[in-house]
């Protein structure tokens, strides 16, 4: 009982985020174990991607506290971290992929670049080291070593989804937040990533948080699913479950909204 | 020389000069830290050292000795119209002499003679923030430079590699200043660099339209980034100045014609004198 294993990753209690008087997210608590994928389903609006802000510390919280492990096993309060300490774990044992990439890249350094980024804030002075890891990278989530010094803006929208996973996982983060990562890519596309990050995050232990309001990525990557709707959790469980068995009125009406082929 | 009455000494008022004094004790204190000031207008266009000319005249008094520098040069417009703006405001003496000046404004070069302790060196910054260029945001650079997080400067310095297979920043090339903060040492050529480092004089960086102030006191550490596998290296010439025959001083490429003739003459023109004028009297002696 006492191994790492049964600790949460991460641990939220009671996540309240006020926009004024407008209510961005209520009273959301979970639990992250390490490998564990969740998924954060609802509609726009119903306070997915403040949930994710709030995870991540990139949006202050009004009130509630987010407990996480860290790499040398202390539990710490994320708010009670120095912003120095807070954007070293963003960069180092977290990722966030975004669905527009030009929130998650740079569009003005080549994709070698964007993956050795994190390396030199970590402290990586030699070019040729850091070059060979970011080609590992690179071929890892198969883009070509002849792109390696082409900017991403001259990349296609799959293949920036791609570049941002190797720029987060190059430091082999734990916990990885995704909002929308399959948004806007044709079908096909979608589906090269969503194996794409099913391998990551299978082969490498990962955890993620997985914002998005299509129900198929939920089914295909998550373990869990939470359902929102004006700010609250209206039904969380094994995304089967959810998915197969809802109970909740509204996740009955989601469910069924999915457009059957 | 004579003053015009009209203005108060070296142009600025006394509360200005007080202003900017502050930001410049500020900025030795900190060395290498963006200290923001109050800039003034100055009767001359951004860009032609009104942030230079400010911190010229909040340190100067009526016994310096000053010296103003355009690319090395004592005789180019921007050098000549800031000497005379100040003959006219301060009534200082002005010289092209290095060893003599106690006040040297410069834009783009540190002199190649030797600074000495108690000389103070003013530099025209552009543009102040090393880390502009990849990353626009104000706020952000700030955050970065208050929390030494300086990874992006190495990703430049890769992308120069990545694209020409060495490190092609050849001016503006950014040094870490008493190993704290990342600097641009204002767009002097990367062969300047290591005159900056443990410099007995004292080094003031003004940017006027950008209205911030940096220092380097003398004696400080400042190191030039860059790679374990792809270190720092100043650039070297394969000519010889046409004029003096110095084979280590930064050189200029000046176009003789339109058949493609050029030379290679110093670009600090005091230094080159000085050799010329040495060369002349040892061989007056000889004869």
């Amino acid at each position: 009982m006492t191994s790492d294993g049964d600790q949460p990753l991460l641990r939220a209690e009671g996540l309240t985020k006020l926009y004024g008087t407008r209510v961005g997210c209520r009273d959301v608590s979970l639990d992250i174990h390490e490998g564990e994928v969740i998924a954060v389903v609802g509609e726009s609006g119903s306070g997915k991607s403040t949930l994710l802000g709030l995870l991540s510390t990139q949006l202050g919280l009004t009130s509630g506290r987010i407990l996480y492990r860290l790499r040398d096993g202390a539990v710490r309060d994320l708010m009670e971290l120095g912003e120095a300490e807070r954007r070293f774990l963003l960069r180092t044992d977290w990722g966030f992929v975004h669905q527009d990439a030009r929130l998650g890249l740079r569009m003005n350094v080549s994709a070698g670049g964007n993956v050795g980024e994190r390396l030199m804030a970590v402290g990586w002075r030699n070019y040729g080291d850091i070059r060979r890891e970011a080609s590992a990278w690179l071929e890892q989530v198969e883009i070509g070593l002849d792109r390696i010094d082409d900017r991403p803006d001259s990349f296609s929208g799959g293949m920036r989804q791609r570049l941002q996973i190797a720029k987060n996982m190059v430091t082999r983060p734990r916990l990885i937040f995704m909002d929308e990562p399959t948004g806007g890519l044709d079908v096909s596309v979608q589906a090269r990533l969503l194996d794409l990050i099913r391998e990551f995050v299978s082969g490498y232990g990962l955890a993620a948080v997985i914002v998005t309001h299509d129900l198929a990525v939920a089914r295909l990557l998550s373990h869990r699913t939470i359902v929102m709707r004006h700010g609250t959790v209206v039904e969380t469980g094994l995304t089967d479950q959810v998915l197969d068995d809802p109970q909740a009125p509204y996740t009955q009406l989601l469910v069924s909204s999915v457009l059957q082929g | 020389m004579t003053t015009a009455v009209a203005y108060n000494f070296a142009y600025l008022d006394e509360q200005t000069k007080r202003m900017i004094r502050r930001a410049l004790l500020k900025a030795v204190a900190i060395p290498g830290y963006q200290v923001p000031f109050a800039s003034r207008e100055m009767p001359m266009p951004y860009g032609w050292g009104t942030g230079g000319v400010q911190v010229t005249a909040s340190v100067l008094g009526p016994d310096d000795v000053l010296k103003v520098i355009d690319q090395g040069a004592d005789d180019t417009t921007n050098a000549i119209s800031i000497r005379k703006f100040f003959q006219k405001t301060a009534g200082v003496e002005t010289t092209t002499r290095t060893a003599d000046a106690t006040v040297i404004q410069t834009r783009h070069r540190i002199p190649e003679a030797p600074l000495k302790d108690g000389q103070i060196l003013v530099y025209q910054v552009p543009i102040p923030e090393p880390l502009r260029f990849l990353e626009p945001r104000e706020t952000e650079t700030r955050r970065m430079h208050a929390l030494e997080e300086y990874g992006l400067m190495h990703v430049k310095l890769y992308e120069d590699i990545a694209q020409h297979g060495h490190i092609a920043t050849t001016y503006a090339y950014p040094v870490k200043v008493d190993d704290r903060y990342v600097m641009d040492p204002s767009p002097t050529p990367k062969f300047d660099n290591p005159k900056m480092h443990m410099s007995p004089a004292l080094q003031l960086f003004g940017a006027g339209r950008e209205k911030r102030i940096y220092a380097l006191p003398p004696y400080t550490q400042v190191i030039s980034l860059d790679f374990e596998d792809h270190p720092f290296e100043p650039t070297h010439f394969e000519d010889v100045c046409a004029l003096c025959g110095a084979g280590d001083s930064y050189l200029d490429e000046v176009v003789t014609d339109d058949q493609g003739s050029r030379m290679y003459v110093c670009s600090d023109t005091d230094h080159c004198e000085q050799r010329r004028a040495a060369a002349a009297s040892d061989d007056g002696a000889a004869a």
